[in-house]
């Protein structure tokens, strides 16, 4: 099945020489949930409002439902619902006006029952006639989700959906996307919570200085995190690893104080026990032992890292 | 053309003007009994008539006018500028629009509030002043056209503005001295020949020529002059908004 969203080689460089996007090439499936991680400034809100038509590329193309978003606008443009990063709304509006008017400005005709079932669905119902002003962070926030909603988008963009959110919401947000997706809807998020992609996330996309360092199935990434580390310090250190242990896959760790055995938390047989019955057989002294596990967040802040390098 | 979303920014735009209606419908009752009460009442006193016309009709026109382009303008720049101050026009540039909507939106909604306050001023001034329309189709065709343009010109200044004072400084520092140097109250043949000559480069001049002749068939410049500039000025309005939007300045990065 073709992508819903393709973006080949975007490139955009601000006024001023500022290159915000150096060739971004993805595909995003229908259906799934994309999350996007990177540190302040790498061009996520970029990337976004630029698919979103905010701003205009400097080079390559985008199509959304295979509608280029330049030449073909409006039908690319229909298809999407943007919720912003910062909470932007008209103050003196009641939250009902103002999805209504998202809608209207969508092209799509009134629809009143659906407009209440998007309401209903944010917990926002009871506060459909309440100004905007008068709601609390929380349910400004869910307000920008129900406009984004309101004209029925096949791709939702939430830029930063759960910033500056306390946990018990940002765990509704959670649940919202999950039936959103259920509802077959294909959601890209930015987050700079490493546990929010893991948590909703089909794939996960790297970005960081305008490029898109990885893009990799969930599962993959935590077949990786599935790996982790014991490290085995010695009372005195060792200049090579003993030959009776050389059948075991291990490294010397720094100054040769310390053996690395890296093992799987997954498979059936660890190793460990083996290990450490042919290091007390090797007649090493043990000084301490430490486990280690290596995390989404570092393999991101590895990445990161090693652009920055 | 997307008719849907121009009625959804028309009707958006509308429901704050009802929401405070009797601001804006006090407001230019208000004001203009004021000029009646110090132009009509202290100097018509001591001008009586202005070319066959008594002088508290003949501000009409141009009271008409005065508030017609301050409200076209203020309401279609701040129309378009609170949602770039609020953040809102996120929604604008990613919705399915195009440039003509939008301001068929913004600037339509502006006109008919405008519009609406200068009908409110017109039935005000039958209450002082005994008011006869030589021209009604002419009159409504130059307030219709004299609304618009000027929303035209407010939406862009909306755009231009970067803060609340800019929104202030065309109207106050350029439009509203252009409107009473443009005879609002007064025939320019009552100035002397040089100033004459001067206030013909005001372009007020010619839209409150051209709507006092609806009204009693009196001007200081030919009707086909006044049409011209006026649509001259409605066409230079267009010009520029399509220019901004094409090139997205101050509203596109």
């Amino acid at each position: 099945m073709a992508p819903i969203l393709s973006i080949r080689d975007l490139q955009k460089t601000y006024e001023g020489g500022f290159q915000a996007l150096k060739g971004v090439t993805l595909d995003i499936e229908q259906g799934e949930i994309l999350a996007l991680l990177g540190p302040n400034g790498a061009g996520k809100t970029t990337l976004i409002s630029t698919v979103c038509g905010i701003t205009t590329p400097s080079q390559g193309q985008v199509t959304v439902g295979g509608h280029d978003i330049v030449q073909d606008f409006r039908a690319a443009r229909a298809m999407i619902g943007l919720v912003p990063q910062e909470i932007a709304l008209q103050p003196f509006e009641t939250v009902l006006n103002t999805v209504r008017f998202s809608r209207g400005l969508f092209g799509k005709p009134r629809n009143d029952a659906y407009i209440e079932r998007i309401l209903r669905k944010l917990s926002l119902w009871d506060k459909r006639d309440s100004q905007i002003t008068q709601l609390s962070g929380g349910m400004k926030r869910r307000v920008l989700i129900a406009k984004a909603l309101s004209h029925d988008p096949r791709i939702l963009f939430l830029d930063e959906p759960t910033a500056g959110v306390d946990v018990d919401l940002r765990k509704d947000m959670w649940d919202t996307v999950a039936e959103l997706k259920a509802d077959g809807v294909t959601i890209i998020l930015t987050t700079h919570y490493i546990e929010e992609a893991e948590a909703i996330a089909d794939r996960v996309g790297v970005i960081a200085k305008g490029e898109l360092l990885l893009v990799q199935d969930k599962a993959s990434l935590m077949a990786q995190m599935g790996k982790k580390q014991i490290e085995v310090q010695l009372d005195a250190p060792l200049d090579r690893i003993p030959d009776a242990l050389a059948h075991l896959d291990l490294a010397l760790g720094a100054g040769g104080e310390s053996l690395i055995y890296t093992y799987d938390t997954n498979a059936a047989r660890t190793g460990i026990t083996a290990l450490l019955n042919d290091i007390a057989a090797a007649d090493l002294v043990l000084r301490d032992v430490q486990t280690r596990q290596s995390s989404l967040e570092d393999i991101f802040v590895d990445l990161v890292k090693g652009e920055a390098a | 053309m997307n008719w849907t979303a121009i009625g959804a920014i028309y009707r958006f735009e509308m429901a704050r003007f009802f929401r405070t209606l009797m601001q804006s419908f006090l407001s230019p009752v208000l004001s203009t009994s004021l000029y009646f009460v110090v132009f009509g009442a202290a100097i018509g006193s001591r001008i009586q008539e202005v070319e066959g016309v008594s002088y508290g009709a003949f501000i009409v026109p141009g009271l008409v006018m005065l508030s017609v382009i301050t409200q076209a303008i203020s309401n279609a720049s701040f129309g378009i500028y609170f949602p770039k101050f609020t953040g809102t026009i996120y929604e604008l540039l990613s919705a399915p629009v195009n440039f003509l909507e939008i301001v068929l939106g913004y600037v339509g909604a502006a006109a008919t509030k405008a519009l609406f306050i200068g009908i409110v001023i017109l039935i005000t001034a039958t209450f002082f002043v005994d008011l006869h329309i030589a021209h009604p189709m002419a009159m409504v065709l130059f307030l219709l056209l004299t609304c618009l343009s000027f929303a035209l010109l407010g939406f862009i200044i909306g755009i231009w503005a970067t803060n609340f004072e800019q929104l202030q400084l065309v109207p106050l520092l350029i439009v509203t001295p252009l409107i009473f140097l443009g005879g609002s109250f007064y025939s320019i043949s009552m100035l002397p020949p040089a100033w004459q000559t001067v206030t013909l480069f005001n372009p007020v001049v010619y839209l409150i020529s051209g709507f006092r002749w609806s009204f009693f068939g009196l001007a200081d410049v030919p009707i086909g002059i006044s049409l011209l500039a006026i649509a001259a000025f409605t066409g230079l309005c267009l010009a520029v908004i399509w220019w901004i939007f094409r090139t997205g300045w101050r509203i596109r990065s």
